[in-house]
């Protein structure tokens, strides 16, 4: 377990209405008032598309719990940017299945639950293949 | 310019040492208002971690002690500018970020709406079958043969048809409705992805794409003779409609189609890329 509490990431899902605005707005609105440090984007699939620099520094937290979609989608979308999550440190709250309770309770636990899919072969870990386009 | 080959611009909401926290409702409304115009903010408060600096232009906003804004911007005065916000709202704050980002030349967020595939490499077989299928150059391969999305910004929004042609159900659009198509868990009975295909193929003559454009066009021909462009109109829409049903295809990508010979040029396009890249795995 890490000495300090796991980083946090917010996705807003902006482009899309697929997460019940209720859930986003109590989830950010409580993020606010926590008094803690957190990272919010807009929208994971834009910054993954555009190789997003950001990606890249939200992967190298020492632990991180995101708030965004299925763990599946999230595991891909990080690692089609060239920015593979460690799945040992990442936990993903699904914001399109957990009540907003749930979801608070997860993100704000002084623990962490890995729960990212486990890698079919050592090949799949980190990769998405290499960038030709 | 290329999705991947611009600049961005870094947004944090600081509110640690040498500022005044900002009043609850004022930060919620901030952030709210920067997430919804496409910004992504880090918020600095009194503890956790945030993901470290790196060296990208950024944007400082807080509520800060007498000469802080100034010490702070002095650090990196060619990468990091500071803004004072207290008392402002959150569309003054976003037009305060607005006008940074547009200084820096750095990307305008939501221009485009990110609508793409996703390949779960744990399960794809790299079969190319969805570079096949694909007739708007969203796949390639890289250099090893290996499938990847290139285009992305090449893809139909809301169409998820090739995720419809996978056989292992590897292929995700995060923003769809349902699962598995959507990240959720595949489970068996999502394997039956090749009848789906067969049945998919079956209702519309075998070559999807030919078949629904000659489709369209019929439906074009008919409808251009028609007198009554209401009644005309309806039954356009119930026939794209129920073509949308069957393939989950949107109607706009349905009136998108090229010309039978586009159509048929690319198609020989896509295929000649797969097997160019199936052959590059088997060297």
């Amino acid at each position: 377990m890490n000495p300090e509490p796991a980083g946090l990431l917010y996705c807003n899902c902006t482009y899309a209405q697929i997460i019940d605005p209720a859930v986003k707005a109590g989830v950010l609105r409580r993020l606010c008032d926590s008094g803690r440090s957190f990272e919010a984007v807009a929208d994971l699939c834009e910054m993954s598309a555009r190789r997003d620099p950001a990606l890249q520094r939200l992967a190298r937290q020492p632990g991180v719990k995101i708030a965004a979609c299925y763990p599946r989608a999230v595991k891909w979308l990080f690692a089609s940017a060239g920015t593979p999550l460690d799945p040992a440190q990442t936990e993903v709250v699904n914001l399109r299945e957990l009540t907003e309770p749930a979801a608070l309770e997860r993100l704000l636990a002084a623990d962490l639950q890995p729960n990212l899919p486990a890698d079919k072969s050592p090949a799949s870990a980190t990769s998405a293949p290499s960038s030709s386009s | 310019m290329s999705l991947r080959d611009q600049t961005h611009l870094r947004v944090v909401l600081y509110e640690g040492r040498d500022s005044q926290p900002l009043e609850g409702g004022q930060r919620f409304e901030i952030l709210s208002r920067l997430l919804g115009q496409g910004f992504a903010v880090t918020r600095v408060g009194e503890s956790g971690q945030t993901a470290p600096a790196d060296d990208g232009p950024a944007l400082v906003l807080g509520h800060f002690r007498a000469g802080a804004a100034e010490q702070l911007s002095a650090a990196a005065p060619e990468r990091m500018r500071v803004a004072e916000v207290s008392g402002l709202s959150g569309e003054q704050v976003a037009a305060v970020v607005e006008t940074t980002r547009t200084e820096r030349q750095a990307v305008q967020p939501g221009a485009w709406k990110p609508w793409f595939p996703v390949i779960d490499y744990d399960r794809c077989t790299n079969c190319m079958q969805c570079l096949s299928f694909c007739l708007f150059g969203v796949y390639g391969a890289d250099s090893g043969g290996k499938i990847q999305v290139q285009s992305h910004d090449n893809c139909k929004t809301n169409c998820p048809a090739c995720s419809r042609v996978c056989p292992e159900a590897a292929i995700m659009f995060p923003k769809y409705k349902a699962g598995p198509i959507n990240g959720a868990a595949v489970r068996d009975e999502d394997l039956q992805r090749e009848k789906m295909k067969v049945d998919i193929s079956a209702l519309l003559g075998g070559d999807i794409y030919s078949m629904l454009r000659m489709r369209s066009e019929r439906a074009q021909s008919r409808f251009s003779k028609e007198r009554d462009s209401d009644k005309a109109l309806q039954e356009r829409q119930k026939c794209l409609t129920k073509l949308a049903q069957a393939g989950d295809i949107p109607a706009e990508v349905l009136m998108s189609l090229p010309s039978p010979e586009e159509i048929l040029r690319r198609a020989g396009e896509a295929r000649a890329k797969a097997q160019a890249a199936l052959a590059a795995q088997q060297r």
